[in-house]
């Protein structure tokens, strides 16, 4: 972490490109046998949706990411609350970032607001993390 | 409220999983961190698990026998509701200590609520699971709290 947290600071964001054959290895690496991720008539003609479905903890996974890069070796994500509200689709650039909400210098202790955003600005998975940095910088 | 839940859906608050078990290995930390675009030389070398592993590690490894037709693994803690659409629901997260390769881990779920809420369009069911990931000293590992939303 370069800059000491100040309350508004946004951190650097991260765009994520979603693919179709890291969809796959994802959802085999969790196990997750669910069609609308790699069936495409099924996801489209079944379930109606416009594409296949990016998994929505790949995207809670995004969240934790964009944080712990900018945290590097300085501090640890103790917590995050999240929700998936709006699908992504493969093919879609997404971009995963944050804000810094609150910080205690005697604690170390670190609040963002972070977010999954697709190419339209619209916010699909909302979240806010946690982190404790080992010494106040 | 509309009185969705009855008396038999609502006994199964309290319901726990049996403990799963399970070794975090070098090579399945990898995978996880390759798979989630992931690019810290910490977690694609598996020196350590990136937060959120713990799914990876206790998603429920099914027969594909068991599978609906959609693929999705039924959730047996789970009784069946008299709504179904699954909305977006939400996770809350507390990390206590981070996950090395050779961890022996195991996790509990229970349903700890269930209840109805009206919502704009219709009656709505929420339920939340809580798993407590430990280790071999039964200290906490991760706490999730997973919020469904069924509509």
């Amino acid at each position: 972490m370069s800059v000491a947290p100040t309350i508004g600071m946004a951190i650097p964001d991260r765009q994520h490109y979603c693919d179709e054959v890291q969809q796959m290895l994802y959802n085999a690496s969790l196990w997750n046998g669910h069609r609308i991720h790699f069936d495409m008539p099924y996801a489209t003609e079944v379930e109606g949706y416009p594409g296949l479905v990016v998994a929505g903890p790949l995207m809670g996974d995004w969240l934790h990411q964009v944080v712990d890069e900018w945290l590097e070796e300085a501090g640890m994500i103790t917590g995050i609350e999240y929700s998936n509200r709006v699908a992504a689709y493969v093919g879609e650039t997404v971009t995963a970032g944050g804000t810094v909400t609150a910080y205690d210098e005697t604690t170390g202790e670190v609040t963002l607001e972070v977010f999954v955003k697709n190419e339209s600005g619209e916010v699909l998975t909302p979240g806010v993390i946690t982190a404790k940095l080992m010494r106040a910088s | 409220m509309s009185g969705l839940l009855s008396e038999d859906v609502l006994s199964h608050i309290g319901k726990q999983s049996e403990p799963r078990r399970e070794i975090a290995t070098r090579r399945d930390i990898r995978k996880y961190a390759i798979a989630t675009d992931n690019r810290q030389a910490k977690y694609l070398n598996g020196d350590v698990a990136p937060p959120l592993f713990h799914l990876h590690l206790f998603w429920d490894v099914v027969p594909l026998s068991e599978l609906s037709p959609d693929g999705v693994s039924i959730d047996s803690l789970v009784p069946k509701f008299p709504l179904e659409k699954a909305m977006a629901g939400g996770l809350d997260i507390t990390y206590h200590k981070p996950i090395k390769p050779g961890d022996w881990l195991t996790a509990t779920r229970t349903l700890t609520h269930i209840y109805e809420k009206a919502g704009r369009s219709g009656p709505l069911i929420f339920y939340e699971i809580l798993m407590e990931v430990r280790d071999d000293d039964d200290e906490l590992v991760v706490t999730e709290k997973t919020t469904r939303i069924l509509r």
